[in-house]
């Protein structure tokens, strides 16, 4: 047995996720990202001596909206406390945040874990989900801190206090993860969660969506956890996965010569893929939580509780049940569509007016995504209408145009002139397919002249079919169709095919 | 609880003061004797007596998410001992 194998992962992570409210989180300055450093400042944020906070309403919304999503439970009457310490990119010397009273307490992140070993349940192997369920500890809300920027050359630090202030609720897990692929899996459904309800935009490059892995290691069946480290500084989900893999390696390593070592926070290097011991002058974290005198206690009545209720959108659990049972798409195909809330909002405008669902579901998942991604653009930049989309394919389904002239002439015109409908645009282009044989007369007398062609050419065939070969039916209809340059309904030419081989 | 030297020089670094060594023992006196009065406390049962964090009964004390006009990145920069046109320039915080 590989050394390793011995020994398990145990995981919990720390995700900020930074609430895009328009104001601060206790102060009235503008909460926005990218703006020129010290611009969205106050005297709170400075810490001008005689300012006080109060709480941004919204903030509360936001984090009890992500709680009910969790399943968590709302906190009656929650408090704000003090962190004290010091450092350059937060003036007050204290993070007002909520230590003993959390606003959301407990609930469970569910992940899909793609699984593909072969079992008596699954003997083929097949690549199959499974649920698994991630206990969460608490949601609590508070404050970003500043930017401090440390130059090479430089021999000061410098401070931006934009981000100080920012609201913030940071979700902290149980250490019920145990490998790197569930870790990446709790940090999407988190990001997915936190993008449907609007709190976050979930950019980890920016910053508003960052985590911090608490991670040991011990033999697998020991029920005692291991001497963990805290990693910081992880800004991507594949950062955070090479950090796992590599404090799995050191700290198995270390365990195995028997060496021991303390709990710690280390730095993670994305150049090197490492992790660095973080030397702090500061020896213990001594922060001295206190209740924050400068802001009322908040209590959270159900009133307060049903209205969030009522904005509750529909989230990617539900619909991705709703998609696979109800409308019968596959796992995968569900999944895509619901992997953003854009594009299952879309397809859920699609499904109002269509009922081929499947249809609905390849225009979305391939002609518009190809559309979108050619241009690097996203869902909401498209230029036509969910319902002239799911029209087109009412159209296709009723027989009236034919599928390839749809992708071919019909969607490519709807792109350039998006007021317009499908039906429009066919009926301009005389692209429309016949649909009743009484109201074509012509162009019936048009496709019975082509199929007497082909009669005419193919003499052996018709002699075969008459003497009960009844398959080479679909050959004269193929024929005829090309004739026709894919403008004949199909339906149409079948019947007279079939008419005019009966005479 | 008793307070040491060990204890003065944590609490003083936690605070990021300086003290003068040989004022340390006058100042361990005076911190042990105001713990020793704030003892008495000890006396008082306070069983079943939720803590006390705020005198006022005040509740949801909040504020509606909008902005308002704050400080100018020109006066909040103003007073800094240390600045550039962008940032607060302080001590290099780390190697």
């Amino acid at each position: 047995m590989i050394m390793k194998d011995k020994y398990e992962l145990v995981i919990g992570l720390e995700v900020h996720a930074q609430l895009q409210t328009v104001s601060k989180a206790y102060f009235s300055e503008e909460n926005t990202y990218g703006s020129m450093p010290n611009t969205n400042i106050s005297v709170l944020t400075l810490a001008h001596p005689g300012t006080l906070p109060k709480a941004n309403k919204t903030s509360f919304d936001y984090a009890i909206k992500m709680g009910l999503a969790l399943g968590s439970q709302i906190t009656e009457e929650t408090i704000f406390a003090r962190k004290n310490y010091f450092y350059p990119d937060l003036p007050k010397g204290y993070q007002i945040t909520q230590d003993k009273t959390p606003i959301c307490i407990g609930g469970n992140v569910i992940i899909n874990l793609k699984d593909n070993q072969i079992t008596p349940e699954n003997p083929e192997g097949k690549t199959i989900n499974k649920e698994h369920s991630i206990r969460l500890t608490r949601i609590h809300l508070e404050e970003d801190a500043g930017k401090s920027l440390h130059i090479d050359g430089e021999e000061e630090s410098f401070i931006d206090l934009n981000r100080a202030g920012v609201p913030l609720i940071e979700f902290v897990s149980e250490p019920d993860i145990r490998s790197a692929d569930e870790a990446h899996a709790y940090l999407t459904e988190i990001r997915k969660l936190v993008r449907y309800l609007d709190v976050c935009d979930g950019n980890m490059e920016e910053g508003s969506l960052r985590c911090d892995v608490n991670i040991s290691v011990r033999l697998i069946g020991a029920t005692e956890y291991g001497t963990r480290a805290e990693i910081k500084n992880l800004n991507s989900f594949s950062n955070v996965k090479r950090a796992i893999e590599y404090e799995f390696e050191r700290q198995t390593a270390l365990v195995e010569q028997n060496i021991t070592f303390g709990q710690e926070t280390r730095m993670f290097d994305a150049t090197t893929g490492t992790t660095t011991s973080l030397r702090m002058k500061e020896a213990m974290n001594d922060y001295r939580y206190f209740p924050e005198p400068d802001l009322t206690p908040v209590v959270v009545d159900k009133t307060w509780i049903e209205r969030i209720k009522n904005l509750m959108p529909a989230l990617p659990r539900a619909l991705f049940l709703k998609f696979t049972k109800e409308y019968n798409l596959s796992d995968y195909d569900a999944e895509v569509i619901t992997a953003e809330k854009e594009t299952a909002m879309y397809f859920e405008e699609m499904c109002k007016i269509t009922k081929n669902y499947k249809a609905a579901c390849n225009w979305l998942t391939g002609n518009i995504k190809g559309y979108l991604n050619e241009r690097t653009l996203a869902l909401n930049q498209f230029p036509i209408s969910a319902k002239n989309m799911a029209e087109m394919v009412n159209l296709i389904d009723a027989g009236k145009i034919n599928h390839n002239i749809a992708a071919k002439q019909i969607y490519p015109k709807m792109l350039e002139n998006p007021t317009k409908s499908a039906e429009m645009i066919a009926t301009e282009d005389n692209l429309l397919l016949s649909t009743n044989i009484a109201d074509n007369e012509a162009f019936n007398l048009e496709v019975e002249g082509f199929i007497g062609e082909i009669m005419a050419n193919f003499p052996a065939k018709v002699a075969e079919y008459k003497a009960g070969k009844t398959g080479l039916l679909g050959m004269f209809v193929g024929e005829v169709m090309k004739k026709t340059k894919g403008k004949a309904n199909p339906k149409t030419v079948n019947e007279l095919v079939v008419k005019m081989l009966a005479l | 609880m008793i307070i040491n030297k060990e204890t003065l020089k944590n609490i003083a670094h936690l605070a990021r003061l300086d003290f003068e060594e040989k004022e340390a023992d006058k100042m361990i006196l005076n911190m042990n004797k105001i713990l020793t009065w704030m003892e008495q406390l000890n006396e008082v049962n306070t069983d079943n007596v939720m803590p006390l964090i705020h005198i006022s009964r005040e509740i949801n004390v909040l504020r509606e998410d909008v902005v308002k006009p704050s400080l100018s990145h020109e006066k909040g920069l103003l007073n800094a001992p240390k600045k550039d046109s962008n940032y607060f320039r302080v001590p290099k915080v780390i190697e």
